[in-house]
């Protein structure tokens, strides 16, 4: 892959940062003509350090929460200067910032029906403070606030259905990828772009620092989520189910060997019990699970 | 043209005026009416903005933000717990350099839960780097929200600006209003360029994270626009004057039969009308008796004030508002106008009224001439209620 002229190399991510994979692949896919709204997070310190910028798109940062509201009054602006046809507006921040703080203003902006994607770049915890848990964060995930201790296993609580709460708001399209699958990701910002209306992508990003691993694991961790069931990939228009990744289910165990917030749980068969049973609610749900080959007749 | 109108009528009109793109507000008492008349407005087609609809203030302060940074004029309106909602954004507008334009409708804070008027909401919100500019009266407030573009905008500037009007008393009230014509308000208020913006012709990142490396020179950036546009509130003020046949001087302070007085009130705000009526009447008597009404409360126009009370040998400041635990402000800043310096009054006492709504009537404006005496007051509420203060009242 070159250097793109909107997603500059020279930012300090960390080494194998899956948020900068799909960030840059979100940009490239809407275009030059884009404005982005952007949450405080990973994402927002490692390309905007004053005085350098990665982006070569107009960007603006404003607070933790906002980014919904920010891009309303840009949108806004853009319908009263007759410019919004021709320009794409994105608004975009991490899980903490979507799905806690920031929920309230994506709901305001989903309702109000803006032109406007919303993508979320979710490795699953507060990663940019030093891996807090967030609504999002797993089931049984060791984070800084819901520690693996003798007397707990972790984050105790199921993760908020953000996609679905979105989709419960009618918009015309919500969308969950992998940065394990860049092309699908890809895809699913093209076909947002090209959509009116309120659009919400939800990316599943590894955080090697926060969910420990090697950094040049990425990609296959962020595709072990997907194949054991764990992040189900699937889009919704106008509330209702309308795609799925399909998978060949793998044990979940695989997925969380892979990572140290989960090594905990590696000699607690009871609470991987406990995770392959979210898994396998994800497979029933979306139908996730491929059909076997018919034999050519 | 002139006309008998509520406040907030006369407010909506004035902004519709100025053409902003973007309005954006959340609904709080009294500022309702304000906003109510805007979205009227934008329905029947009079007015050409995008009007909205947040579903808090924090969202309503954002939509701004974001549309100011897009190149376009915007609005909104708060009071109170709004105001404090939106404070962050505030301040971070301010930061950006952003030339937003706010009403506050005064209210107090809760808890408890009050509607009424006082001025903590604006004051409490004094450190953020938004120009703060106070009405006596539904012409000022009218006036100042012109002069508030057009100083907001000005190149040598570029930061918001809050017009601050007592709720419900100014908001609510009924009076006789000129409202500026169309043609003279586009003469007075040119159409807002941009110093920078976002579009994809000319890309750029805004609102950076800027380390102890660089953050300090923002705000030594914001302190110095500030001290130099007392400057040019003095331009916008003849500018104005000019082109609407209204005097605001400096826009700095009123000063209401200060030359010779003996004993002065400062004040801000609609306040300034009953202290105005109670000098007239002193002044019948023969007692030597003035008012210092403050306009600009930020930049606080600590020059202007020496200058004005310097020889002044008796001063009462009486603040709708109180830092609890400490004094009161706008007397304390007051009193650091003279400290050091050669001349001043010889007593400055503080008074503190008119809290959650209580009425301040011309009683206790006499009230407060009369215990501005040789013994310097250095902090007293005015206007208590004994009754309310017995052992055992239930809360």
């Amino acid at each position: 892959m070159e250097n793109s002229p909107l997603f500059k190399p020279g930012h300090t991510a960390c080494a194998g940062c899956g948020q900068a994979v799909a960030a840059r692949l979100v940009i490239e896919a809407a275009g030059a003509n884009t404005i982005i709204a952007n949450s405080t997070g990973c994402l927002e310190v490692f390309t905007t350090k004053y005085p350098e910028t990665a982006w070569g798109v107009p960007w603006i940062h404003s607070l933790f929460e906002n980014s919904a509201a920010v891009a309303s009054g840009v949108e806004a602006a853009l319908i009263y200067l007759g410019k919004k046809d021709k320009i794409n507006v994105i608004a975009q921040g991490g899980d903490g910032s979507t799905g806690d703080i920031g929920l309230q203003a994506i709901s305001g902006m989903l309702e109000r029906g803006h032109d406007i994607l919303y993508v979320c770049y979710d490795n699953e915890a507060y990663m940019n403070t030093g891996v807090q848990r967030s609504g999002l964060t797993p089931f049984d995930t060791n984070t800084t606030t819901s520690p693996a201790s003798g007397l707990s296993s972790g984050n105790l609580r199921p993760k908020k259905p953000v996609p679905e709460i979105c989709a419960a708001h009618g918009i015309p399209y919500v969308a969950t990828a992998s940065a394990g699958f860049p092309q699908d990701l890809t895809r699913k910002v093209k076909k947002a772009i090209s959509t009116k209306g309120p659009k919400y992508i939800q990316v599943h990003v590894p955080c090697p620092l926060g969910w420990r691993h090697e950094s040049n694991q990425m990609l296959p961790v962020a595709k072990m989520a997907v194949e054991t069931g764990l992040y189900p990939l699937f889009e919704y228009e106008f509330g209702v189910l309308s795609g799925r990744k399909q998978i060949a289910p793998k044990p979940v165990e695989e997925y969380l060997r892979m990572q140290g917030r989960f090594k905990h749980l590696l000699n607690n068969p009871g609470e991987i019990r406990k995770i392959q049973d979210i898994a396998d609610s994800n497979i029933k749900k979306y139908n996730l699970k491929l059909e076997a080959q018919a034999p050519n007749a | 043209m002139k006309e008998f109108v509520e406040g907030s009528h006369a407010i909506a009109e004035v902004v519709k005026s100025c053409q902003p793109g973007v309005i954006s507000a959340y609904p709080i008492t009294p500022q309702t009416h304000i906003v109510e008349d805007l979205a009227q407005m934008v329905s029947s087609g009079e007015l050409k903005s995008q009007f909205v609809n947040v579903e808090s203030e924090h969202s309503a302060a954002s939509v701004v933000l974001g549309a100011s940074a897009t190149g376009v004029r915007v609005y909104t309106a708060t009071s109170s717990q709004g105001l404090f909602y939106m404070q962050e954004v505030v301040f971070n507008i301010a930061g950006m350099r952003l030339p937003v334009v706010m009403t506050c409708a005064n209210r107090a804070i809760s808890a408890p839960i009050n509607i009424w008027n006082d001025q903590q909401d604006s004051i409490s919100l004094r450190d953020s780097g938004w120009f703060q500019i106070y009405a006596e009266d539904n012409q000022e407030a009218v006036d100042f929200h012109l002069i508030a573009y057009r100083l907001a905008e000005d190149k040598r500037v570029m930061l918001p600006v809050m017009v601050c009007m007592d709720g419900f008393i100014l908001t609510h009230g009924m009076e006789t209003v000129d409202i500026p014509e169309q043609d003279k308000v586009n003469k007075f208020l040119p159409v807002y360029k941009p110093l920078y913006k976002l579009d994809p012709a000319d890309p750029i990142s805004l609102g950076l994270l800027a380390d102890p490396d660089y953050y300090m020179e923002t705000r030594f950036a914001i302190q110095e626009t500030m001290r130099e546009s007392i400057s040019y509130l003095s331009e916008i003020s003849k500018e104005f004057n000019n082109a609407f046949g209204r005097d605001y001087k400096d826009l700095l302070v009123e000063e209401y039969q200060v030359k010779d007085a003996e004993k002065v009130i400062v004040a801000m705000g609609s306040v300034c009308g009953t202290i105005k009526e109670v000098v007239d009447e002193q002044r019948a008597k023969g007692k030597k008796v003035g008012l210092l009404r403050i306009i600009s409360y930020r930049p606080f126009p600590y020059a202007r004030i020496y200058e004005a009370l310097k020889d002044v040998p008796k001063v009462a400041v009486l603040d709708k508002a109180v830092s609890l635990g400490a004094y009161a402000p706008v007397a304390v800043e007051i009193k650091s106008a003279f400290f050091g310096k050669k001349k001043g009054p010889k007593v400055i006492s503080s008074f503190v009224g008119g809290l959650g709504g209580r009425d301040i009537t011309m009683e206790t404006i006499h009230e407060v001439f009369r215990r501005l005496g040789a013994k310097e007051v250095n902090f007293d509420f005015v206007d208590l209620k004994p009754e309310l203060l017995k052992e055992g009242t239930p809360c």
